[in-house]
């Protein structure tokens, strides 16, 4: 057998003439820089709430990751949200997250990873340069904010940490201490609440590891000290008070999986075509901003993130992998 | 039965089998002139709190959520009320708390219809193809549907004269209609908390009408003599 059967050799009409590659590639800098400044101009971030210790970035550079719409007054980002861990109510977690303990806190990174280790939350905050983003945030419930984060893209520390050829998807563990969470008392899930992703989708660099929103550290509620946060999937996809970072070879089961597989997939896209089985996704109610008696506006698809990260799920098929 | 409150009244002298219904100090507010206009104030208090709530912004972050959610809360409680009555009837003495039995389920039925007015405006933009679509898409919503068309016919025959025209025995078969709105609606809620795994609440409801339905149930069946 002929050493290079092993390789699919196109036949030579079928390779691209040379200069069909260079204007395409011509053509893809020109919109590349056509994207580049639109995007710059953005919209300016909010002013700082003065509530807590301000968290310095710089304006993001990445493609989608300062979006136009307006951002949700920092009163409602911070008192409207779901952390279980402080009560199944979303006023709980602003009500009860006084109690949570950031200092000190550590992150423990293994399985599927050359340097395994523990990350204090120090070394983490100058791991890599601090950044504003403002990404639409939509949560499952059918509701919707713009929150400006602060932090960088997770990819940062996945590379720093080097996965193992092995490493096909990451969990995050996040922190589970009956003392300083009352909602752990609640067998609502079980705890420590987990959530995963597929390792592409975690190196994908709209994927943030968040320490601030608003210019500031996060509020307790918000999953201080760092959360994850993946605007293009269902709000609790991105786990708050992260303490463990695991690269695993297997899809892992997520909290919301487990408590109800028949309506939380592992994936949990953004997806208006995609209802929830008990209710429609199609539209949401942006908190905030859309007046009591306003129309509910369109979800969009991966929450308007379809241009950065569609590719990922290219062939999927979506209604079945919800 | 204690008749501790006998001599209070001045009725102790006469001989046991002559004694008028005895009036515990409870039924002697209950009859009160005012009692009736009271509670019905009493009872548009909710609705006042949540109007007050919409022009003082004080409904949280997603007011529309709020109402809905408060709205169907003051319907189950209602409910409670109005099927507490019979029972807390036979437990006292206050017999003169049947009076306000009425005015407490016409109260059930008007929250129910503003928790599905809110439902049908805030919620679904008041688009009638919505409305159908998601009550056959949603199972609760079908359910506390039901519930709610389950408690018009009652409310539509509340007044005397429908008792009247019906017969006191047709009528109160009718009316036995609402034991089926009380599984309708906390089937409703426990339904809506599913997903969640967030039965606390729903588990405190279900209590109050278990205690209050399994009363009926056991002196209807457990207790034959004194049905």
């Amino acid at each position: 057998m002929p050493k290079d059967r092993a390789f699919d050799h196109p036949v030579s009409s079928e390779i691209t003439p040379r200069q069909v590659v260079l204007d395409r590639r011509q053509l893809m800098q020109g919109a590349a820089a056509l994207a580049a400044m639109t995007a710059l101009p953005g919209r300016s971030q909010p002013a700082r709430p003065g509530k807590l210790a301000p968290l310095p970035a710089v304006k993001t550079t990445l493609a989608g990751a300062q979006t136009m719409d307006k951002p949700t007054p920092y009163a409602e980002a911070t008192s409207y949200n779901n952390f279980y861990e402080f009560g199944t109510d979303k006023a709980d977690p602003a009500r009860h997250a006084g109690t949570l303990k950031t200092q000190p806190w550590t992150v423990v990174v293994e399985g599927e990873v050359s340097k395994p280790g523990r990350w204090d939350i120090e070394s983490l905050l100058k791991l890599s340069a601090m950044e504003d983003r403002i990404y639409r945030l939509r949560c499952v419930e059918g509701w919707s904010m713009v929150i400006p984060w602060v932090g960088y893209s997770l990819a940062e520390l996945v590379k720093r940490v080097e996965p193992t050829g092995k490493a096909k998807f990451v969990q995050f563990v996040t922190l589970a201490d009956r003392a300083q969470m009352p909602g752990l008392r609640s067998a609502v899930l079980d705890w420590p609440y987990v959530e995963g992703l597929r390792l592409d989708e975690a190196l994908h660099p709209l994927t943030m590891l968040a320490f601030g929103m608003y210019g500031e550290v996060l509020p307790n509620q918000n999953g201080a000290p760092l959360r994850l946060v993946v605007p293009w999937k269902y709000g609790f996809k991105s786990g708050k008070s992260i303490v463990r970072i695991r690269f695993l070879e297997r899809q892992p089961q997520t909290s919301w999986e487990a408590a109800a597989p028949s309506e939380y997939g592992f994936y949990s896209n953004v997806n208006p075509q995609v209802d929830h089985p008990r209710w429609s996704q199609a539209t949401e109610r942006r908190i905030g901003e859309d007046g009591l008696l306003a129309r509910k506006r369109p979800t969009l698809m991966f929450n308007g993130y379809e241009a950065q990260v569609g590719q990922l799920y290219a062939g999927m098929d979506l209604k079945r992998l919800f | 039965m204690s008749d501790g409150s006998m001599t209070a009244l001045g009725r102790g002298t006469l001989p046991p089998d002559r004694r008028p219904p005895r009036i515990a100090a409870g039924n002697r507010w209950l009859m009160h002139r005012a009692a009736k206009p009271l509670l019905f104030v009493a009872a548009l208090g909710p609705l006042a709190g949540l109007v007050y709530g919409i022009f003082a912004d004080t409904l949280g972050a997603n007011p529309a959520e709020t109402l809905i959610r408060s709205t169907g809360d003051w319907t189950l409680r209602f409910l409670c009320l109005t099927l507490a009555v019979t029972p807390l009837r036979q437990w006292t003495s206050w017999q003169a708390l049947a009076r306000l039995r009425r005015l407490l389920g016409l109260f059930t039925f008007f929250y129910g219809v503003l928790h599905f007015l809110c439902f049908a405006w805030l919620d679904m933009g008041l688009d009638l193809q919505a409305i159908v679509r998601d009550i056959a898409k949603r199972p609760f919503i079908l359910i506390g549907t039901a519930a709610l068309l389950l408690m018009l016919p009652l409310a539509a025959t509340s007044f005397n004269a429908a008792i009247r025209w019906l017969g006191a025995k047709r009528w109160q078969t009718l009316h036995r209609a609402v034991y089926a709105t009380a599984l309708l609606a906390i089937l409703h809620f426990f339904w809506m908390r599913a997903g969640k795994n967030d039965f606390a609440e729903v588990a405190a409801y279900a209590v109050v009408l278990a205690v209050l339905l399994g009363w009926r149930l056991w002196r209807r069946f457990a207790r034959p003599a004194n049905a």
